[in-house]
């Protein structure tokens, strides 16, 4: 199989040379956590940086301190650490905080991972600042009319181009794994300043009651090298149990279609698709997935796929470098015990 | 108790998304129906009111056309009524405007709670209900998995990458609920015959004294450019498991050094 393009920051000029337009300040609202930015904090960065050099990140929450000084070497110019926020939840603080900065300044885009917390804060400021906001970003293009986003639409059959009039801001919503982050530049010049986010009323009463830290076997989903999902073929949350313990031999991470999620057989946190997660990883198996389209969008970019699944017409196997005509729970014994046994 | 409950109306079609070649925008003159999504929070809602004692869930809707099949089904699994929005003026509304139009409904109808899903089947923006609770200023509880009613306060099981939350706020206050929750109840026939008498409020932007045109900020808007198709994957091999594909499988990882 030919290796497909990345989606990610399509520039206007292939030699590498930016418009000669006068782009305005792009800020990044970088996650982290304890001290570490999330991986998609530095490919929000990489995508800013792609279109100007004026690059601004902001960041909080315990270690945002830590985590300015990594976000300065990942290509932020500047960087505003927000504090820890403690107790609420960090969202309609941050928002406060950016809406009140955004009347100061005037950036010409913010842009947000689709994460928990990104979402919910580029929400809050949309409403604040009473201006649309454009979501799952997978491409971003700097044109004479200005910067123009891209969407996957139909599980990525169709390419969709959008871009705001009168937004400034424009708030854009980044799928994670869509935009390259930049090399690491150390020592940085970047400046790093700290601000005291606004209280924001009513819409901080959300309280932590409690917290159970979920202990990980295995890598995370957007960081495994292998990706092993269950989909509906499986029949029951026994069964399904085949697809951890096949990630597990693999050292990688289970994944599940948006049907077991709803069957109850795996979290929330678990779906891969469109309503979930984005994975690349370098194989993807699919287990019993049918496939349709808002599960393809969240996995047709990896390295390589394999499916199986019992109906051999199923629209998995069309993106599939290897389809396999079986009934899982036929198969998935034998594949788990020939893993066994090559140890 | 009152709850209200958020239900997108979406093509029955939702698997392809049909985009009107002259707007750009998607296609919502067939039929439509609730969003899967949805049940959810209908479910929830209910088994709130019914745990409350007393109250009352009303579902609340924006949709082309004054369509209401998908209110019938939520009245058929157990709301009381509805309350739907449809103008003209609100065609091809994005995320922000919806918010905009649910936030004078709930102003208007005032419930303890508003109900909706984390994002919809067919345009998946998942902003929505975070933008009403904003321009509402009231709390709001996203990615629930379960929610109660404890000492006064919402309380909501959240599961993320960094474990499982449970938090809690006051009313009112707005939750979004994620696909999975519960076992939504399919209507009875009972139900089905009750829902056709059910009232159903429907609103034009007058009715809540909205105009259109001020919903955005300085005249504030997206557009679409244009639909093209994409770059596709091309389809591998396709072959039928003779009983020895785990060899295959094997071969094949190790070919792209997974194992």
């Amino acid at each position: 199989m030919t290796a497909l393009p990345k989606y990610g920051c399509f520039r206007c000029f292939p030699n590498g040379r930016r418009s000669e337009m006068n782009m305005g300040s792009i800020w990044v609202v970088a996650e982290q956590h304890r001290g570490q930015p999330l991986p998609i904090a530095f490919e929000l960065l990489g995508a800013a940086r792609d279109l100007t050099d004026n690059v601004r990140a902001i960041t909080f929450g315990q270690g945002a301190t830590a985590a300015a000084k990594l976000l300065g070497e990942h290509g932020a110019r500047s960087i505003v650490e927000l504090g820890d926020l403690a107790p609420g939840l960090p969202a309609p603080r941050v928002a406060a905080a950016l809406a009140e900065m955004v009347a100061e300044e005037r950036p010409e885009a913010v842009f947000f991972g689709t994460t928990f917390d990104g979402r919910e804060i580029a929400a809050r400021l949309s409403a604040r600042l009473r201006r649309p906001l454009l979501a799952n970003v997978i491409g971003l293009e700097l044109t004479v009319d200005g910067p123009v986003a891209h969407h996957g639409l139909n599980g990525g059959e169709e390419l969709a181009t959008t871009r705001f009039i009168n937004a400034r801001p424009g708030i854009y919503l980044l799928r994670p794994k869509c935009f390259a982050p930049r090399d690491r530049e150390s020592p940085s010049t970047a400046t790093v300043a700290h601000r005291e986010p606004p209280e924001a009323g009513a819409t901080d009463a959300v309280r932590v009651v409690a917290h159970q830290e979920v202990v990980q076997h295995g890598p995370t989903l957007d960081a495994a090298e292998i990706v092993v999902t269950g989909g509906r073929g499986f029949g029951s949350v026994e069964k399904f149990a085949q697809v951890e313990q096949l990630a597990e031999l693999l050292k990688g991470a289970t994944g599940a279609t948006r049907a077991a999620v709803d069957a109850g057989w795996a979290p929330y946190s678990a779906q891969v698709g469109q309503t979930g997660k984005i994975v690349k990883p370098n194989v993807y198996i699919a287990c019993g997935v049918s496939g349709a389209t808002q599960h393809l969008v969240g996995m047709k970019d990896s390295s390589h796929i394999i499916a199986i699944n019992k109906d051999p017409e199923a629209a998995i196997f069309s993106v599939s470098d290897l389809g396999i005509v079986a009934d899982v729970n036929a198969l998935l014994p034998r594949l788990i015990r020939a893993l066994e046994a090559r140890r | 108790m009152r709850i209200a409950v958020c239900v997108k109306q979406i093509p029955k079609e939702h698997e392809r998304i049909v985009f009107d070649p002259e707007s750009l925008r998607v296609r919502r003159d067939g039929k439509l129906i609730m969003d899967d999504s949805d049940a959810y929070g209908v479910e929830l809602a209910l088994r709130l009111v019914g745990e409350a004692g007393e109250g009352e869930v009303i579902v609340v809707s924006m949709a082309p056309h004054d369509e209401e099949t998908g209110l019938r089904h939520a009245l058929a699994m157990g709301a009381a009524r509805a309350v739907l929005v449809s103008d003209d003026a609100l065609g091809g509304s994005d995320a922000l405007r919806t918010a905009t139009v649910l936030a004078a409904v709930v102003a208007r109808i005032k419930p303890d709670i508003v109900i909706a899903g984390t994002e919809s089947t067919d345009g998946y923006t998942g902003t929505m209900p975070i933008q009403l609770s904003e321009l509402l200023g009231w709390p709001s509880l996203a990615f629930s998995s379960s929610l109660d009613l404890v000492a006064g306060e919402l309380r909501a099981r959240r599961e993320a990458d960094d474990g499982v939350f449970e938090l809690s706020c006051p009313l009112p206050a707005i939750a979004t609920v994620t696909s999975g929750s519960v076992e939504p109840r399919y209507p009875s026939l009972r139900g089905i015959m009750e829902a056709r008498r059910k009232p159903i409020e429907t609103l034009r932007l007058s009715d809540l004294a909205l105009n259109a045109a001020e919903f955005e900020a300085d005249g504030a808007s997206e557009e679409v450019r244009s639909i093209v198709p994409a770059q596709q994957r091309a389809a591998g091999e396709v072959i039928v498991d003779d009983g020895t594909a785990e060899v295959r499988v094997l071969s094949l990882l190790s070919e792209w050094k997974a194992i």
